[in-house]
């Protein structure tokens, strides 16, 4: 792996360069459990710890349900923590998701975003980590193998930044992104040395100060404790764009809370999140090469919901296409849209918003899935208000 | 806030009140008195104490102080809850559970 | 070196410790607990460079309402089944911290508690990865109080057969309990760990040596800590010490030690007292009839004897 120390592009597996990425931050417990299903994230981590490249303690837990509890242990001990899942997985440990934000934990999770049952299913799509929305955690999306290399690192600043504080996953496509090879700059351990100190913290188990973690909030105090949690985690969203233009200032790769993608002059907008952003964007060239005023928008930021920059984003547009990879059963339209529709309802120039749910458990999404939507937009009413909601490609 | 409707504010505590993390410091219990729990407090006689200390072992909200050179064990009453225990496992049945007068 | 090798401070009547407690009054702990008792002495014997990881439940909730905590040492709880994966992620932080410098280089004991439905049900798995997993300073309490005592004394796996619960309830079909208690120590020593033993507060010398005894051996450690809960078993508060007593000395709760494997009787009962005068002050057991404890007696018996004939073959530790 010497050849990563390189400042040219090495071609890698994308779950492999997460966990070089997890190393060159120094990580200092990893508890995981590889199944359910799991990526290489974790067992290359291993790899890393068996050679003696990475100090650290890999505890090979007995459920996703225990790593994160471990984690949440190794944390509190003040150790830099990480652990990856995805899926099943994230249902198993979803009970103690939701805990992490109140005890401020500043743990690293990649979720490797795969499908839940039933029926079984390994492939991507989004249903994992939308099941699990409201926890609290900071939520960012990684659409390539370079972002999902430079946000493992940039994950555990935002974290343990003395004015966030909070546990973060970082969200990568299942299969199509985290089992893929591609050409990817490893940022150089000197600068990540100085972009990420060592965690430092007085918020721990500490014998010379010795605190109580996880206390029973009743009925006169929860309103206020999970108000608390809610407030830190909006309170995180300027200090990810800061990080973020650090990173950039560091590093010459900037990243932003919502990606924009030629959304000049553009009347119809499609918002992704996640991987398929990159096929968006060749379906976009596509059709803005012929004429059609298309462009995209892809949230990076998920939680907290970067609210300002998307209505910015947006502004303009008469048509919004937002595209769900997870079906909110019993609702007629998919979280994302859901969002989306809420956040512009009271906007005075507010777009049509159609919703189309596609690419569930490893269906290929292609160019000309995005084209058909921006057909369905065009072939819309007259009425302003009323946008189209769509399974595409259902067999009914 | 709507101030032509009440409601009933439930809330002890401000969010700006909250260390991070919900934290509480060590051994903070001591601010709540269990006292007032009790329907029988013990009472010692002294004149046959032998300074065993079960009373103090065997107190499970450890309420009994060792006075050293007096060589017997007093009872906190802010916090005893009246269990007896103290009383029932005093060897020498120097312990006596006398009803609290309401 | 071997685990019995292992050196400690004993504590003796005369080196008890008089300090004050780890754990601080002021709890909400019903009248005559035995599982605060036991909790109280078991911390009492650690002092406080330990930290500890409580499993949702009775003395979690007790001791540590917002904004306040009986806890004096580094506590954490953050969910009911999984007190032993935290306690391992604890013990790894720590273990790494020590590595690279950042804390004295000194073993830091974590103690995992739980009862005994986070123990012997929901937290079973937990529990069982961290004993193979081996944290080397790593040690379990169940605190047994043989029911769901938090929510309303449900059963679990380790109520006792004919005990009366809310979800065991005794009635014209029913003796209560219909199952026996799972042998959580039995358990514990199949994972080959170097120190299993089962406690009583009434014991309180015999129990606080076992942690430090637990402490102090590297790996880890299980302890089977007897409850007695007078709410639960419709008991009167008085009687929680003698409880214990009783429970040792009629064998239905037998004292003993396993150490690298070799099962060791701390306290020998030749002469049992009849089944009947421990089960007596407790309501859960009030329905049951002469030939019904004659059935649980001869169980008691035979599961004596068999700890009685582990302790006399030696076994030649493997590790």
């Amino acid at each position: 792996m010497s050849s990563i120390n390189s400042t040219k592009p090495v071609g890698i597996e994308v779950s492999l360069a997460i966990a070089e990425a997890v190393k060159l931050a120094e990580v200092e417990v990893v508890a995981a459990y590889p199944i359910t299903p799991q990526t290489h994230i974790v067992e290359h981590l291993s790899d890393l710890v068996a050679n003696g490249e990475l100090n650290a303690e890999y505890v090979p837990v007995e459920s996703e349900h225990s790593a994160l509890s471990a984690c949440i242990g190794s944390s509190a001990a003040g150790a830099r923590t990480f652990t990856s899942t995805s899926s099943q997985g994230l249902m198993l440990m979803a009970e103690i998701v939701f805990i992490a934000p109140m005890l401020r934990m500043p743990i690293v999770m990649a979720v490797a975003n795969r499908a839940i049952s039933g029926p079984l299913n390994i492939w991507n799509d989004h249903s994992d980590v939308m099941s699990i929305r409201d926890c609290g955690w900071i939520q960012i999306f990684a659409e390539t193998g370079q972002e999902a290399t430079d946000l493992s690192i940039i994950a555990f600043r935002i974290a343990e930044d003395k004015n966030v504080m909070m546990p973060l996953i970082l969200n990568l496509d299942g299969f199509t992104l985290s089992h893929f090879i591609e050409p990817i700059i490893f940022p150089e351990a000197d600068k990540v040395k100085k972009f990420l100190p060592p965690y430092e913290t007085s918020h721990k188990l500490d014998l010379n100060n010795p605190l109580s973690f996880g206390l029973l909030g009743g009925p006169e105090v929860y309103t206020e404790a999970r108000r608390d949690t809610d407030l830190a985690l909006l309170n995180s969203r300027s200090h990810v764009q800061r990080i973020f233009d650090e990173f950039a200032g560091a590093f010459g790769r900037q990243y932003r809370l919502v990606e924009t993608y030629k959304t000049e002059g553009a009347e119809t907008i499609i918002v992704t999140i996640g991987s398929i952003s990159e096929t968006a964007m060749s379906a976009v060239d596509e059709m803005r090469a012929v004429g059609e005023k298309v462009g995209l928008i892809h949230i990076r930021l998920w939680r907290p919901f970067p609210v300002v920059e998307f209505r910015a984003a947006v502004a303009g547009a008469k048509n919004l296409a937002v595209v769900d990879r997870h079906i909110s059963m019993g609702f007629p339209e998919g979280p994302v849209g859901t969002e989306v529709r809420a956040l512009m309802y009271h906007e005075k120039e507010r777009p049509r918003i159609s919703n189309y749910v596609l690419g569930l458990g490893g269906r290929d999404v292609t160019r000309n899935h995005f084209k058909y939507i921006v057909e369905q937009v065009k072939s819309l009413g007259a009425d302003k208000r009323q946008g189209g909601y769509e399974m595409v490609g259902v067999l009914e | 806030m709507n101030k032509k409707v009440d409601i009933v504010m439930e809330a002890a505590f401000k969010i700006s009140d909250l260390p991070l993390g919900f934290t509480a410091k060590p051994g903070t219990t001591r601010k709540f008195k269990t006292g007032d729990w009790r329907s029988a407090r013990p009472v010692l006689d002294r004149a046959k104490c032998v300074y065993c200390g079960f009373c103090y072992i065997y107190c499970p909200d450890g309420v009994y102080r060792d006075m050293g050179a007096e060589k017997y064990y007093q009872v906190d009453l802010d916090y005893c809850k009246g269990c007896g225990i103290c009383a029932h496992e005093c060897p020498k049945k120097c312990i006596q559970m006398i009803i609290e007068e309401v | 070196m071997k685990s019995a090798e292992v050196q400690f401070e004993k504590i003796t009547p005369k080196t008890f410790p008089k300090g004050p407690d780890s754990l601080a009054s002021g709890h909400r702990a019903c009248q005559g607990c035995g599982e605060v008792l036991a909790l109280r002495l078991l911390m009492k014997a650690l002092g406080r460079d330990f930290m500890a990881v409580s499993a949702t439940g009775c003395m979690e909730v007790c001791t540590s309402p917002f904004p306040q905590s009986a806890w004096e040492m580094p506590w954490l709880h953050v969910a009911f089944e999984n007190a032993a994966a935290v306690a391992g992620g604890v013990d790894a932080g720590n273990v790494i911290l020590r590595r690279k410098g950042k804390l004295p280089d000194k073993r830091i004991p974590v103690v995992a508690i739980g009862g005994d439905g986070a123990t012997a049900d929901i937290g079973i798995q937990a529990l069982s990865g961290a004993l193979e997993r081996y944290h080397e300073n790593f040690i379990y309490i169940c605190l047994d109080n043989e029911a769901y005592m938090n929510t309303g004394i449900q059963r679990s796996s380790q109520t006792p057969f004919g005990a009366s619960t809310t979800t065991s309830p005794a009635g014209s079909h029913s003796k209560g309990q219909s199952t026996w208690k799972k042998n959580m120590p039995a358990i514990a020593v199949a994972h080959n760990i170097p120190y299993v033993a089962t406690g009583s507060p009434a014991f309180h010398l015999d129990l606080m040596n076992k942690i430090r005894r637990a402490a102090a051996i590297p790996g880890p450690a299980y302890l089977h800590i007897y409850a007695p809960c007078p709410t639960g078993w419709r008991m009167k508060a008085e009687l929680s010490v003698e409880s214990s007593r009783l429970a040792v000395n009629s064998r239905i709760f037998p004292l003993y030690e396993v150490i690298d494997g070799q099962y060791i009787l701390n306290k020998k009962v030749d002469q049992p007292i009849p089944l009947v005068e421990y089960l007596k002050p407790q309501g859960r057991f009030r329905h049951l009839m002469s030939e019904d404890i004659a059935k649980i007696e001869e169980r008691v018996n035979h599961e004596y004897e068999y700890i009685v004939k582990l302790s006399e073959s030696f076994v030649e530790p493997l590790f």
